[in-house]
């Protein structure tokens, strides 16, 4: 029996991330764990490595989670909780744990995209039952907004400054999220705040499959991406309609989309209210603009073209 | 929350409750305090969901108001505030502190 995801209801569980948190004012990434933790029924275990959750959730003596936590080194969340998980088979295998417990892991684009990636490949290809969710800020936002993985191309950040040598990042970022899918795991997704429904329908899928879960959640960093305080959830439902972020599932390697825009606006949209890319509306700069708009409309066509039509609009 | 932080008899830092973070009031961040008019409130919730510091305070599925101990005043709860005809419920103004 899973949770009812209607607001009121929900409204009624209790909160397992407490208030208190250090995280800055407005974080994307404080409501992606808080809806997270909301859509999963059974006793949780997470882990985070490092990153601005982990060192914003837990400073000195006081931490804000209501649940297990577990911190790890940046390189290796997705081996610490496959070796807890390990543990808690066999555990359960003697007859020492009776409990149904799910595993979750919290990492951000650097621990997931980068640093953490081999570990994560591991984990994945072992086939421990876990989740693991990838919160998309796209930069080290913790130490300062160096670029990532994750950083979209033409970004500003602090070792991709903008300037007269170079516009920005100059490389496209990764498709983690197809790298995952590569890997045959039973499910694979990618979610945003802003449709809040379907990122928790898709936890709970993933939580009543057994197996490596993948999700990846885009996650607003107003300091990153210099932006306002109040529109965490504004910039993510423009990424979403731009298609600079859909909402897709893998199931078994089959691709859905779960969401289509009713009408896919341009990617300037999501990108003028973000300082890091106030210089690409410079006109020596345009093509920069030109090109990711060129690559997010083969991206979203070749995604379509895959028979991947949405499959119900889910209203928010 | 009566917590106790240390646990001194071996000298390691344990935290004995979960989630005792709510000791640190995040409120003193604040410049812009959310001010609630019922009247146009429809309890749609959504400022709750979205609300990082789990600063609104809901009641049997309604709004009560907001928890300023430990709100930051980012202002996504006026933001997504869809209100009633057009009149936003939670509204965004300057806190004035002593």
């Amino acid at each position: 029996m899973t949770t009812s995801l209607k607001l009121k209801d929900l409204s009624k569980k209790e909160m397992l991330l407490a208030p208190g948190h250090r995280m800055c004012q407005g974080c994307g990434a404080a409501i992606v764990v808080k809806m997270v933790l909301l859509a999963i029924d059974k006793p949780v275990v997470a882990c985070s490595p490092t990153g601005c959750l982990e060192v914003t959730t837990c400073i000195s003596d006081y931490t804000a989670w209501k649940i297990p936590w577990i911190h790890s080194a940046f390189e290796n969340a997705a081996a610490t909780m496959a070796g807890v998980e390990t543990m808690y088979r066999a555990l359960k295998k003697r007859g020492k744990i009776s409990q149904d417990i799910s595993f979750v892991v919290f990492a951000g684009d650097g621990g997931t995209y980068d640093i953490g990636l081999q570990s994560l490949s591991g984990a994945m290809e072992r086939g421990h039952d876990m989740l693991y969710i990838c919160y998309d800020n796209g930069a080290y936002m913790n130490t300062g907004t160096q670029r990532s993985g994750a950083t979209p191309f033409g970004a500003s950040t602090t070792t991709s400054p903008a300037g007269s040598s170079v516009p920005g990042k100059m490389q496209h970022r990764k498709d983690i999220t197809r790298i995952m899918a590569a890997h045959n795991i039973p499910y694979v997704a990618q979610a945003s705040p802003s449709h809040h429904l379907d990122l928790m329908r898709k936890i709970q899928k993933a939580m009543s499959i057994s197996g490596p879960k993948f999700i990846n959640i885009l996650s607003p960093c107003h300091r990153g991406w210099r932006s306002k305080s109040d529109d965490a959830i504004a910039l993510s439902r423009l990424a979403v309609n731009t298609c600079y972020w859909p909402l897709f599932e893998m199931d078994n390697g089959k691709t859905q989309l779960t969401h289509t825009p009713k009408e896919k606006l341009p990617l300037k949209d999501f990108l003028r209210p973000q300082g890091r890319f106030a210089h690409l509306f410079r006109p020596e700069n345009e093509w920069i603009i030109e090109q990711s708009q060129t690559q997010i409309d083969a991206d979203w066509n070749a995604m379509i073209g895959a028979g991947a039509g949405a499959s119900g609009v889910i209203e928010e | 929350m009566k917590t106790k932080l240390i646990n001194q008899s071996n000298c390691r830092p344990v935290i004995t409750e979960p989630g005792n973070s709510a000791l640190l009031k995040t409120g003193t961040w604040r410049t812009l305090e959310p001010v609630l008019n019922k009247e146009h409130c429809i309890n749609c919730l959504l400022c709750w969901l979205y609300c990082p510091d789990m600063s609104v305070i809901v009641r049997d599925g309604k709004v009560e108001g907001f928890d300023m101990d430990y709100c930051k005043g980012c202002g996504i709860c006026a933001l997504e505030c869809h209100g009633k005809k057009g009149e936003k419920a939670i509204l965004m103004r300057k806190e004035e502190k002593e």
